[in-house]
């Protein structure tokens, strides 16, 4: 019998019954709960009469629709200024309450993005079954964790039973071989990936990340790439537990500690697939290829190297496709042919559960250092992804770099990722992002997204349009 | 949740690929903390000319007359026909929920997004994958024939066109069953209620740091 992968070990070790209908009932060690898509969730409980089936599975934080200005912030829940937003927080802090969440409300230093809080607490763990009401929760995966995002029905099935009832997807395994290039991150890792397999290449499929260039990526890079495997439709990725992992989750405030540390480190060693496993799909990409990227249209498959131009619909033979490019260049302002680095932007984003922590900040502040954000750049945004990582940048001077370039530094959320609070695009405005989405209006109605890497984002502000950042 | 046993309707075509729940129902709406009154935003940013906000009076917005949904021919319809990869992006719910409170109840596409595709089982919506020739001819079928409906029966696993030609497609047993019968799957998983706690009480055993 061939060997198991990866994720077989982790669905095996998760099956609570299996009816033998398509549909086994899976247990989840971890929930993560935002504002958004838990209120119906509590709502639909309360009406059932049903109980919260194991609260300390329970991590909840508001994320998506608190503002990052500290003037508006630093007055609390109440002081949040959109009506709508401010129910929706308070209505998370009262559910946490009545429920007895642990909850990191909005001014609580821990607070920040659920993506980046629950690894950076150790409340994310090796081998456990992670879920959220959020499709980016596929970034836990970066830790030899099965983690997946679900819609409202299913939090509230966790909240009451600690299960979820789930088909099982396929196994692909994405072998990344040799080195990746310098100045190629993370995030081009898995914008070529995306580029290369498709936006539906993953669907039906739990993706395994492998090979030289993802074992050499840090903890944050490889949160960075799991994050985006809903991106080319698989909703679960993942990277095989090693020293790296161990390393990072080792003393967190969640994590175990003494003899059961050593026990649970013992367990998480076995945690990779076998030699001998077999995957449905196997695709491999060679790093020396990789060079930094850029979207440039509504899709993250459409992506290109920063030294190629934007494409021509006239050389696509499949008409679907040519009518989608066509729309997607007539959407994003652009002409088919224009060298990327001609692409001047309006808006710069450095943020996101994609890009917000602290190595990103570092790598983006790098660029910044002794630069000035250019002219013609309206707004160029940092926003770190948690209380701690923004802590941590303001000990090692990264906010001052960034003020003193002329970057704004905000406070912790998801901001204009994806555009729920004030932080957004207007109309028509072009903005290098370092966020997940370029769909049509993400980041505000007629908002125009490139999807690049925190340092070619801090490139773009300061030049004011794209540049190759292996070029400065 | 309510039953889906067969309905017979108008079919709507959105004629692109990779429509994403961004462009379903865009985050604005996503504030509310309710389950209903969504249909009036769906598909906001492609119906409307002017930026929807969730306390305007969607009534008196201007429509865009070039969006399908706005168009005479399409309206009252209760199946949507779309293209590969239908429902990425975003887990949000609020897509399948705006999608129902139109009165959308069957989706027919060669793809879906396993989230969306998931999340529509729990809303009484049934998503149907057809390969892409199947869905090709409906398309065609659709745009040269104005009033064009299709009679759905879950049961039977039939779909039936107007000249009487049928096309059978798959669905889950499991997921069949929930539809049919319009359960609540927290309710089911319920029953087993021993199991769990089976698990659990072996889980601590094998992996203590987990509680």
């Amino acid at each position: 019998m061939a060997g198991k992968t990866l994720y077989d070990k982790l669905w095996d070790a998760h099956v609570v019954r299996d009816s033998g209908d398509g549909a086994v009932l899976i247990y989840i060690d971890r929930h993560l709960v935002h504002e958004v898509t838990s209120p119906q969730a509590f709502e639909g409980l309360r009406l059932a009469g049903r109980k919260l089936w194991r609260k300390a599975a329970n991590l909840a934080t508001p994320d998506h629709n608190v503002p990052t200005t500290p003037t508006e912030r630093h007055g609390g829940v109440a002081a949040i200024a959109d009506p709508v937003s401010r129910l929706q927080v308070q209505t998370l802090d009262q559910n946490c309450q009545e429920f007895g969440i642990t909850e990191f409300s909005m001014n609580d230093p821990r607070q920040g993005i659920v993506h980046v809080i629950g690894p950076e607490e150790g409340a994310t763990l090796p081998g456990m079954t992670v879920v959220c009401g959020d499709s980016h929760t596929s970034t836990h995966g970066a830790f030899g964790a099965l983690a997946f995002g679900i819609g409202t029905s299913e939090v509230e099935h966790v909240l009451a039973t600690q299960c979820l009832l789930q088909k099982k997807s396929k196994a692909m395994r994405i072998r990344v071989e040799g080195a990746a290039p310098a100045g190629v991150t993370a995030k081009d890792i898995v914008l070529a990936i995306i580029g290369e397999i498709g936006t539906a290449g993953g669907t039906g499929y739990a993706i395994e990340f492998a090979g030289q260039a993802i074992r050499d990526l840090s903890m944050e890079g490889r949160m960075t790439l799991c994050n985006m495997a809903i991106e080319a439709g698989a909703r679960a990725g993942m990277v095989a537990v090693d020293q790296t992992t161990i390393d990072y989750v080792k003393g967190r405030p969640w994590a175990p500690k003494a003899d059961l540390w050593e026990q649970a480190v013992a367990d998480w060693r076995t945690l990779h697939s076998d030699a001998d496993a077999v995957f449905d799909k196997e695709i491999v990409i060679e790093a020396a290829g990789i060079k930094p990227q850029v979207t440039w249209g509504t899709s993250p498959e459409m992506v290109v190297a920063v030294d190629a131009r934007v494409p021509d619909p006239a050389h696509e033979s499949d008409s679907v496709k040519r009518e989608g490019m066509k729309a997607a260049l007539a959407y994003m302002g652009l002409e088919a042919n224009t060298p990327i680095t001609e692409i001047q932007i309006d808006k710069a984003f450095i943020g996101s559960c994609t890009n917000s922590r602290i190595e990103d900040l570092r790598a983006a502040a790098a660029v910044a250092k002794n630069r000035r954000v250019a002219d013609s750049v309206k707004l160029a945004l940092v926003v770190p992804g948690s209380g701690l990582v923004k802590k941590q940048a303001e000990e090692e001077g990264l906010d001052k770099i960034f003020i003193e370039a002329g970057f704004e530094w905000r406070e912790p959320g998801c901001s204009m990722c994806l555009a729920m609070n004030a932080d957004r695009l207007e109309p028509g405005e072009r903005c290098a992002s370092t966020s997940n989405r370029n769909f049509e209006g993400r980041q505000g109605q007629g908002g125009r997204t490139h999807l690049v890497s925190p340092t070619m984002a801090a490139a773009a502000a300061i030049a004011g349009h794209f540049v190759d950042v292996r070029d400065l | 949740m309510e039953k889906f046993e067969k309905l017979t309707g108008i079919v709507m075509p959105m004629d692109r690929p990779n429509v994403d729940t961004d462009a379903i129902i865009p985050k604005q709406f996503l504030k509310s903390i309710k389950r209903t009154g969504f249909g009036p935003n769906l598909f906001d940013e492609w119906r409307y000319l002017d930026q929807g906000e969730p306390d305007a009076d969607n009534s008196r917005r201007p429509l865009n007359p070039d969006f399908v949904l706005n168009q005479e021919r399409y309206q009252g319809a209760k199946i949507l026909l779309a293209r590969e990869n239908f429902g990425c992006g975003s887990s949000r719910e609020h897509a399948p929920w705006a999608l129902a409170d139109y009165g959308f109840r069957v989706i027919i596409a060669p793809s879906f997004a396993d989230i969306f595709f998931n999340n529509c089982f729990k809303n009484g919506l049934l998503p149907i994958v057809l390969d892409e020739k199947t869905v090709d001819d409906l398309f065609r079928e659709i745009d040269a024939t104005p009033g064009y409906a299709l009679r759905v029966d879950l049961e039977t696993q039939i779909i039936t066109k107007p000249d009487g030609g049928e096309i059978s497609f798959e669905v889950d047993e499991f997921r069949k069953y929930c539809l049919l019968n319009g359960l609540d799957d927290i309710g089911m998983t319920l029953q087993h209620v021993d199991d769990i706690r089976a698990y659990e009480a072996r889980r601590q055993q094998e992996a203590p740091w987990l509680f």
